[in-house]
């Protein structure tokens, strides 16, 4: 999921819960909005449930860079 | 200003230096008697001995003093005089000590200003004067650095580097961050720990660099040049610890502040303590107090974020509940509202069978109540019959008829009787058995009265005489008077 659709998703989705809330969507419309929320709920937890990431170092210069593991980071989190 | 223009007219009458040099001379004559000089000195041996004493003496002196008389000649040398309410001194400041070598000397020369000089004194013996060279040197009161980071901050925000309008939004939630800060010591270790502890699956790309030094201003614009080049840093962070102002300078840097300025990617300042502002601070598109700061605005907090998913989750599921509910009551309500029509006749069928019932029932109470009624009429009714009065009667009647029948007998036998001999009376006194015996009536003929005297009669009037058989008209004649 790119960065800006989980921001996107979350507004999305906390637009859909208001309109629904409110009650004023006819009933397939809503059912149609829960699924979709349904959905952008799956999005959001799936992105907040990642673990992983990367400690880089970016070395040299703009013609020639050099991405190294950065070794500090076991160190640090420890 | 009409101090600096009282001591401009002095250092015009008379030169400090050579003034100085007069005092000495004199002193120097006076203090032994010409006849008793053993040596006589020329003035370039004079000058010279001044010289070798002077710059052995003040190879290298403070000197603290307010500018006045600045020149810049072609050179790029600067010349001033450094003075104070007494006194003053001709100062030189030589291109080549340069304002890069000491970034304390990074700040413009002014007239008036009050500046502490690091210098040795040197003689110029041509013209047997002396002055100060100035080897670097910082505006009192307002600290050097102070004075030129003012001088800055004054100038770039007038560019408009600082404008609001041209701060980039930071991204909620980055994929990747770029950090620019040295790749040991703590501030890398907070940003690390905290983004971790914020956001795990957040990646960083450290830059590393010196933070402090004449270098560190180009090294950190060269990471941000590197990580601008990556292509998908998201934001970047600018980091370092808290220091004194010096430490902090490479943060203070024009060039860095305007790489910052046309970095595409937004940048999150955090450089020193709270209360320590950077250029770089001002140019950056946020600011924050502490790099542990930078390092919780530059990522949502998971956990937040995981307690609003769930939040919404829990909201959209009670409101479809609700939906659904609200939907299958008004089901409900419709349902009972549409009633089958087969039950309705149903319904009809036996609405209809009670009131038949309750109609047949009816009937049947108010036929006995009318035959009960009608019964008691029948009895009340034959009670009042009037039979009896009329079996009464028609005894009463039949007694009355039988008493008049005897009574009428008895009263015509009677009358019988007295007719029979009344018939025998009459029939003794009828006239016609007269007319037996030949006696005859006359009556009128027009009147029919019986005529018993002539005065009763007119001639020639038609009278009937009756016979005892058969009767006879007759005119009368003549009447005879008796």
């Amino acid at each position: 999921m790119a960065k800006e659709k989980f921001e996107e998703a979350l507004e999305k989705l906390e637009d859909i819960v208001k309109k629904m809330e409110a009650g004023d969507l006819p009933l397939d419309e809503a059912l149609k909005s829960f699924e979709e929320g349904i959905k952008l709920i799956r999005l959001c937890q799936a992105k907040l449930d990642e673990a992983e990431r990367r400690v880089e170092m970016l070395l040299g210069k703009e013609d020639a860079l050099q991405v190294k593991r950065f070794d500090g980071e076991d160190s640090v989190s420890k | 200003m009409t101090e600096t223009a009282d001591e401009a007219g002095k250092g015009g009458s008379g030169e400090g230096s050579s003034g100085l040099i007069s005092t000495l001379f004199y002193t120097a004559i006076s203090a032994s008697p010409l006849n008793q000089m053993k040596e006589v000195l020329s003035v370039s041996q004079l000058n010279d001995n001044i010289k070798f004493l002077l710059e052995e003496t003040f190879d290298f002196v403070w000197v603290e003093g307010e500018v006045s008389n600045l020149r810049r000649p072609q050179s790029g040398h600067v010349y001033f005089t450094l003075k104070d309410d007494k006194s003053q001194i001709r100062a030189v400041f030589f291109r080549q000590f340069g304002w890069s070598k000491n970034r304390a000397a990074d700040f413009d020369l002014e007239e008036g200003l009050s500046i502490l000089c690091r210098a040795r004194l040197s003689v110029y013996p041509p013209r047997g004067e002396y002055q100060l060279i100035v080897e670097s040197m910082e505006p009192r009161g307002i600290g050097a650095l102070q004075k030129a980071f003012e001088q800055l901050k004054t100038k770039l925000a007038a560019e408009g580097l600082f404008d609001e309008r041209y701060k980039k939004n930071i991204p909620f939630l980055p994929q990747k961050i770029g950090v620019v800060t040295s790749p040991t010591g703590a501030v890398i270790k907070d940003i690390l720990n905290i983004t971790k502890r914020r956001f795990p699956s957040v990646n960083i790309l450290i830059a590393p660099v010196r933070v402090q030094g004449t270098e560190a201003a180009n090294e950190i614009i060269q990471g941000l040049r590197n990580l601008q080049a990556v292509g998908d840093v998201d934001v970047i962070i600018i980091a370092r610890g808290g220091g004194s102002l010096e430490d902090i300078a490479p943060f203070n840097d024009e060039a860095l502040a305007r790489e910052i300025f046309h970095l595409s990617i937004p940048v999150i300042s955090a450089v020193g303590h709270e209360t320590d502002f950077t250029i770089c601070d001002f140019v950056a598109d946020l600011r924050a107090p502490t790099p542990s700061a930078a390092a919780e605005l530059a990522v949502p907090d998971a956990g937040e974020l995981t307690a609003r998913v769930l939040n919404l989750q829990h909201r959209l599921m009670d409101s479809r509940y609700r939906l659904l509910k609200d939907q299958r009551t008004h089901l409900m309500e419709l349902r009972e509202r549409l009633k089958n029509p087969r039950r309705l006749l149903v319904d009809l069928q036996i609405h209809l069978d009670d009131f038949h019932e309750r109609l047949r029932g009816s009937w049947q109470r108010e036929k006995q109540s009318l035959s009960g009624k009608m019964q008691q009429l029948a009895i009340n009714l034959q009670r009042q019959s009037p039979a009896g009065l009329v079996s009464e009667k028609r005894f009463l009647l039949n007694n009355f008829k039988k008493d008049i029948l005897n009574n009428y007998n008895s009263h015509m036998a009677v009358r019988k009787e007295r007719l029979q001999k009344n018939l025998a009376v009459l029939d003794s006194l009828n006239p016609l058995s007269v007319l037996q015996r030949g006696y005859s009536i006359t009556r009128s003929l027009v009147s029919g009265a019986v005529i018993r005297e002539t005065g009763q009669l007119r001639c020639e009037e038609t009278v009937n005489i009756k016979l005892a058989k058969g009767n006879f008209r007759a005119r009368v004649e003549k009447i005879f008077q008796e």
